[in-house]
């Protein structure tokens, strides 16, 4: 093994941001290589900027490094002027801690968060000079794992990989290491790569794609099962590490020389949300809520502001406002003995308990903007994505804001929800106008940002069945919102671009059919498609022709309740049943109260697997309506027939199938 | 008001961060070695720290410097200059090494006005020693040496001849030569690339290395340190 060091300083200071590709950072790990252990190379295949904060990444870097069967180095997707160089020069793909080439590990792992990195992971295989589809591989190549929450729906990608991974990663990476090191071992035999793929399989969590046949008929997907052979599961259940305090990872989280997005101390401080969007596919897959202990909490605040030098800890988690007692938690690392003074953010502010204490308390050393995120612009609206929170709720966080100083209040919506109507989407200008007029009382001119996403339909979700807003229709919801907003001043509108969520859309429930799509789109240089200098719909489209696939099929049009969906046959502990009844409850405009603080739904998610949440306090935090059903006697009651027919007419009616 | 005046390494991969990271990471770096640093009032206070002549990207150093705006208090109550340097230098990543520290008055100028030339090392390949000390004559025998450089989206045409104060051949290599030159930074940095391009665009530099900032006292240049204390043992850099 080398390091490619020497060549790749003789041109870095001719590309872009060379610091992405030099690594030393404070907490890197010096890795000892040794023959006998498995090594990985940890690829998050997005820049440098964006993959080197991400927590699981770093989490598994540590645990691997710290046995005596692996070794782990990390590596990123190099800018499109990096790799144009790269390939002049036959450089591989290689890794940021010693610069060596990618294709002399053992294991590539990708960590995959969102659709639109799909053709990156085809750009690192090629730059690593690993054969791009799994079944080309042999024992030669390195295995190509892929984690992160898009293993949840990994169909379209499934030709490209030898192995996805669903869940928390924490004890997996460890069992994986200890099969594939022992497989290393057998020398003088020849290596069976399949029969180590079939071996790893017996693993809970793993999935072997190539291991499963999908059988479509009609142009839709009818079968995904095990090809005959034994000991293979028909259905792959996801991991979860109950007990959060036993995995204080990352321990020495990685501080870089260069600029990053979510640059500061992040310490998780929950797994899972029970809150329940039916939107959200974080809150659904990752049940149930693992709080970890206050004082542990404490300590790796303490001593990650001590090691690092930051001067800011985000408390993270997907809804860090219901930590049992988070304003205990946060005057506690407020008060810390520090020459210098420490600001805490919490990534997701609470909409409903947003005190005036936390507020004030949060952000001593400098105050960032305030984010809230209602979603939805009607209370109506709110109750069927099962987001609830009043319009009060929201003016009282608002007016705290601005009372406490705060001039700038952003506020973070999706369009093209189910049943939304006109009034729903305008109703987000209503609000907007709304918090000026709260501003207002404050501030000479206060500013409200509003920022539009278009909502993409998740695999385990309750919406999970439900036809996406065409490209038009959001173009059009859009327009209505810009006209409405461009009387208003101090109100600046911003919205993600709605071809960007057709593509999402089409890779988020696709299936096996898409991956002569992918590699279309790539091999036309379509990576980086999340960057909008990069994204281009046409090659999306143009490959979706080629192949003879309609956009329509994948993303468009309502599921049935027995359609087999691509994910079926992995699992998120979540009944199929309790997500069609929540479906069915959202098109009720019916809500469902969190089941931190109230009985057992029975979603699956803790009976399944024997778990149960771990959190410290069993009663809802104080503030705001807290989703609870005193809430829900504020909406208007709004009839929703419940027959099949009747539902996607509704649907239609409100200019969903355009 | 007095600041305390570091004098730092960048060598090795760390040269390829830009001037911005390096601020970066002295913040975090002040932090972790517990200097009181003074911060600034305002919605968004930040730490008063200032530098001097910006070294561009992939530039290696032995003499950066950096003036850090502490209280009076700090310089007072038992300064121990050598506990400070290893404080700081412990707190920096690896290929930037704290030097020396040393206290100067901010009565007196800026780092980036007082500072008048720079001495660097370059690394350069492709061409004989003989080929070097050739370039090398016929540079000094002229009067003017005009240079385009850009400066707020205009080209301007500048005589920097004067501001090449010496040039000598460090070291020979069997592919090229290192040398020492002292370039003046008045009216304009000029940097060693520029001036080696413009002089034959045939040479090619591979590494280079700022080994000294001067400022002018008397007839003397001098670092900008008012008091020396306690040079560091070079630290291994890892490259």
């Amino acid at each position: 093994m080398s390091s490619l060091w020497d060549e790749l300083e003789q041109f870095l200071d001719d590309v872009e941001k060379p610091a992405r590709y030099i690594g030393g950072e404070d907490g890197a790990i010096d890795p000892e290589h040794s023959p006998e252990k498995a090594s990985w190379l940890l690829i998050y295949p997005d820049t440098y900027e964006i993959g080197l904060p991400n927590q699981g990444l770093q989490i598994l870097y540590e645990i691997l490094n710290e046995r005596d069967d692996s070794v782990a180095e990390r590596s990123y997707a190099p800018w499109v002027d990096m790799s144009r160089e790269m390939r002049k020069r036959k450089i591989p793909l290689f890794s940021v801690d010693t610069h060596r080439a990618a294709g002399e590990f053992d294991i590539l792992a990708f960590n995959l968060s969102a659709e639109l990195v799909y053709t990156n992971l085809l750009e690192c295989l090629d730059l690593s000079d690993v054969p791009l589809y799994s079944k080309d591989r042999n024992a030669e190549h390195p295995i190509v794992i892929a984690g992160g929450h898009c293993t949840y729906n990994p169909e379209p990608f499934a030709d490209f990989i030898d192995i996805a991974v669903l869940g928390d990663g924490e004890e997996v990476v460890g069992e994986i290491s200890e099969i594939f090191s022992h497989w290393k071992s057998k020398s003088g035999k020849e290596l069976d790569r399949s029969g180590l793929l079939r071996e790893l399989a017996g693993l809970a969590g793993v999935y072997v794609p190539s291991l499963y046949e999908t059988t479509f008929s009609k142009g839709r997907l009818v079968s995904i099962l095990p090809k005959v052979e034994k000991n293979i599961t028909n259905v792959i259940e996801k991991r979860t590490i109950s007990d959060l305090e036993a995995w204080p990872y990352p321990k020495n989280q990685l501080v870089p020389l260069t600029e990053v997005v979510h640059d500061r101390l992040n310490v998780e401080i929950f797994r899972g949300c029970t809150r329940g969007c039916r939107f959200c596919q974080a809150g659904m897959i990752t049940r149930p809520v693992r709080e970890r202990p206050r004082e542990q909490i404490v300590s790796m605040v303490e001593k990650g502001l001590k090691r690092t030098g930051y001067d800011e800890v985000s408390l993270t988690s997907l809804s860090s406002a219901d930590f049992s007692g988070i304003e205990n938690v946060i005057s506690e690392v407020m008060t810390q003995d520090s020459c210098s003074p420490v600001s805490v953010s919490l990534p997701s502010l609470r909409v409903d308990a947003f005190t005036v204490d936390t507020a004030s308390q949060m952000q001593q050393a400098r105050r960032t903007g305030l984010t809230f995120a209602p979603e939805a612009g009607t209370w109506r609206l709110r109750q069927v994505i099962n987001k609830l929170i009043s319009d009060d709720d929201l003016f009282a966080a608002v007016e705290s804001a601005y009372s406490q100083g705060w001039r700038r209040v952003k506020l973070y919506f999706l369009i093209g929800l189910p049943t939304e109507t006109d009034e729903d989407t305008l109703g987000i200008v209503d609000l907007a106008e709304k918090t000026l007029e709260i501003g207002r009382k404050h501030h000479k001119s206060p500013s409200v940002t509003v920022s539009v996403g278009g909502f993409v339909p998740k695999p385990y979700t309750p919406f999970q069945w439900f036809g996406q807003n065409t490209e038009q229709e959001l173009l059009r919801k859009i327009y209505l919102l810009r006209d409405a907003a461009k009387k208003i001043r101090g109100l600046k509108l911003k919205w993600h671009d709605s071809r960007a969520t057709v593509v999402e859309g089409i890779l988020s429930r696709g299936d096996r059919r898409l991956a002569p799509v992918l590699e279309k789109v790539w091999q036309k240089g379509g990576i980086f498609q999340e960057w909008s200098e990069y994204f281009d719909i046409d090659l999306w489209k143009n490959a979706m022709e080629e192949e003879d696939l309609l956009i329509e099929d994948f993303s468009y049009r309502h599921r049935d309740e027995d359609e087999v969906l691509p994910w079926d046959h992995l699992s998120a502990g979540l009944h199929k049943d309790f997500l069609w009844q929540d479906w069915r409850d959202a098109l009720n405009n019916q809500g469902l109260e969190d089941c931190r603080w109230t009985p057992c739904y029975d979603c699956g998610a803790c009976t399944g697997y024997g778990t149960e949440h771990v959190v410290a306090s069993a009663v809802p935090p104080a503030g705001g309506s807290q989703g609870t059903g005193a809430a829900s006697q504020q909406g208007n009651e709004i009839t929703v027939s419940i027959s099949e027919i009747e539902t996607v007419k509704n649907l239609q009616a409100s200019g969903v199938n355009e | 008001m007095r600041c305390l005046r570091v004098r730092y390494t960048k060598r090795g991969k760390i040269r390829f961060i830009g001037h911005r990271d390096v601020a970066r990471i002295w913040e975090r770096t002040l932090r972790k070695a517990n200097i009181p640093v003074l911060y600034s009032q305002g919605f968004s206070p930040h730490p008063r720290i200032s530098f001097g002549l910006a070294l561009p990207t992939g530039f290696e150093s032995e003499a950066e410097y950096v003036d850090i705006y502490l209280g009076e208090e700090f310089f007072l109550k038992d300064f121990d200059a050598e506990l400070i340097q290893q404080g700081i230098d412990r707190a920096l990543p690896t290929g930037m090494d704290a030097l020396k520290v040393g206290i100067v008055s901010t009565s007196e100028d800026s780092l980036q006005e007082a500072v008048d030339a720079c001495v660097w090392e370059v690394r350069i390949s492709g061409i004989s020693a003989e080929g070097f000390k050739k370039i090398r004559s016929e540079l000094f025998s002229c009067d003017s040496l005009s240079i385009e450089r850009e400066r707020k989206g205009k080209i301007l045409v500048e005589d920097v001849r004067s501001q090449i104060h010496s040039m000598d051949i460090a070291e020979e290599h069997t592919d090229g030569v290192t040398i020492l030159t002292e370039l003046g930074t008045k009216p304009r940095v000029l940097r060693p690339t520029d001036l080696l391009k413009r002089i034959n665009s045939e040479l090619r530099t591979v590494r280079v290395l700022r080994k000294e900032q001067l400022t002018l006292q008397g007839n003397q240049r001098i670092e900008p340190l008012s008091i020396e204390l306690h040079p560091a043992a070079p630290a291994e850099v890892l490259a």
